[in-house]
């Protein structure tokens, strides 16, 4: 009786884990949503009061004329920039996940979400060069 | 200043339907944008990335919130995905287009007969699974709270290897053309591994959003994005999946199929012609 209840105490405590630790990737997905949200409105906020973006309208785009524009506050770069931060919300996405199946000691998935992880970056860096 | 609201406008409905059927929404996005609005179409398939990262992140955090999708599955299926979006780049210019096309089209085409049959079927859940050894391994089977029957439902996934090979095609498919970021990813899922709908479209949402990040950099450095189509774009798709993944929990999974079935013979029927040169 006693060994059974420890058991079910000890389950709660896992599954209330658990659920800590979905609400905590909830809310770091949804603080990473709400960043890059935030910085495309001030981006375009910015662009109708400055009335231009500040960047060439055709042609690739380079890191260095975002981050000109950007220390200038040129809207099309802040623009760019919140882009750039909701690309990388799904990569966030693919990091945390890696945390709670590590926390779930699920070692197999933490290896598969890991591969997922260097294959997305592997992607990434091949799409910038 | 209309073209502002109107992109707006266009994102928020593309948002709603996006997290309510786990697609890309490019269905809506494409043809507004270059036959509407005249946009060249280099610039709407940018956007067209954007609005899928969106619509994604948009939604995923009901969905995982709300335990509503499967990362387990999301997970094993996205490394073939990602590594299919990765060899669908690299292929472009050598793999002829024609050929996924035409295969494409139509193995939508039959997953909408077979949306038709479940639905005929009436049944949502499929009762008599054949226990996969494999979805045992990967611990794949799983369980979601269903807000409309208002109850727990279980499932079992059946036929992870067939289901992982049309994930790799999808994977190149969408390197390759830039399409069916969604639609491929339900049918795969609902189709081909027997999961019900709700998961089934909530996972598709979760990872369209990875597999179209492999290939965001690519359109964000050669100067596809356009900030000024990108940006309210994308605002009102954050808002409106946002809405649409609280709307998908309450509608019951019957009218999503109903809902499905003649946008996924759309899409199926379109990417068959297009592979004969015909645009519809």
């Amino acid at each position: 009786m006693d060994n059974k209840d420890a058991e079910n105490a000890e389950e709660e405590k896992i599954s209330k884990e658990m659920a800590q630790v979905e609400i905590m990737i909830g809310q770091i997905l949804r603080i990473g949503v709400i960043i890059s949200a935030v910085i495309m409105l001030i981006g375009f906020i910015a662009y109708g009061i400055q009335g231009s973006t500040g960047l060439p309208s055709h042609g690739a785009v380079t890191i260095t004329a975002i981050a000109t524009g950007l220390l200038s506050f040129k809207s099309g770069s802040v623009m760019m920039l919140g882009l750039f931060c909701l690309i990388l919300t799904p990569v966030l996405r693919v990091v945390v996940s890696i945390y709670a199946f590590y926390v779930e000691k699920d070692s197999l998935y933490v290896w598969i979400t890991s591969a997922v992880l260097v294959i997305l970056l592997f992607a990434l860096f091949i799409g910038h060069s | 200043m209309t073209q502002v609201i109107l992109m707006l406008a266009v994102g928020l409905i593309a948002g709603i339907a996006g997290a309510i059927l786990g697609l890309g929404g490019g269905i809506i996005i494409t043809p507004v944008l270059t036959l509407a609005m005249g946009i060249n179409i280099k610039y709407a398939i940018g956007a067209s990335i954007i609005a899928v990262i969106a619509t994604s992140s948009g939604a995923t955090i009901a969905y995982l919130r709300d335990n509503v999708l499967n990362l387990r599955v999301a997970m094993f299926l996205e490394i073939f995905t990602t590594i299919g979006a990765i060899l669908g780049a690299i292929l472009n210019g050598i793999l002829s287009p024609v050929v996924l096309y035409l295969i494409f089209g139509l193995l939508l085409i039959y997953s909408g007969y077979n949306m038709i049959r479940k639905l005929r079927a009436g049944s949502e859940i499929l009762q008599r699974v054949h226990p996969d050894p494999i979805a045992e391994k990967l611990e794949l089977n799983s369980s979601y709270y269903d807000k409309a029957a208002d109850k727990t439902v279980d499932y079992q996934v059946e036929h992870v290897p067939a289901g992982a090979t049309v994930m790799f095609g999808a994977g190149i498919a969408s390197g390759l053309l830039g399409i069916g970021s969604g639609a491929f990813k339900v049918m795969a899922l609902d189709t081909f591994m027997k999961m019900p709908l709700k998961p089934s479209t909530s996972t598709s949402n979760l990872m369209m959003g990875v597999t179209a990040a492999a290939s965001a950099t690519v359109y964000f450095f050669n100067g596809s994005i356009q900030p000024l189509i990108a940006v309210p774009l994308a605002l009102g798709i954050l808002v409106g999946a946002t809405m649409g993944s609280r709307i998908m929990q309450i509608l019951p999974s019957r009218w999503i199929r109903i809902i499905f079935v003649p946008i996924i013979f759309y899409i199926g029927l379109q990417m068959f012609l297009k592979g004969f040169g015909v645009n519809i």
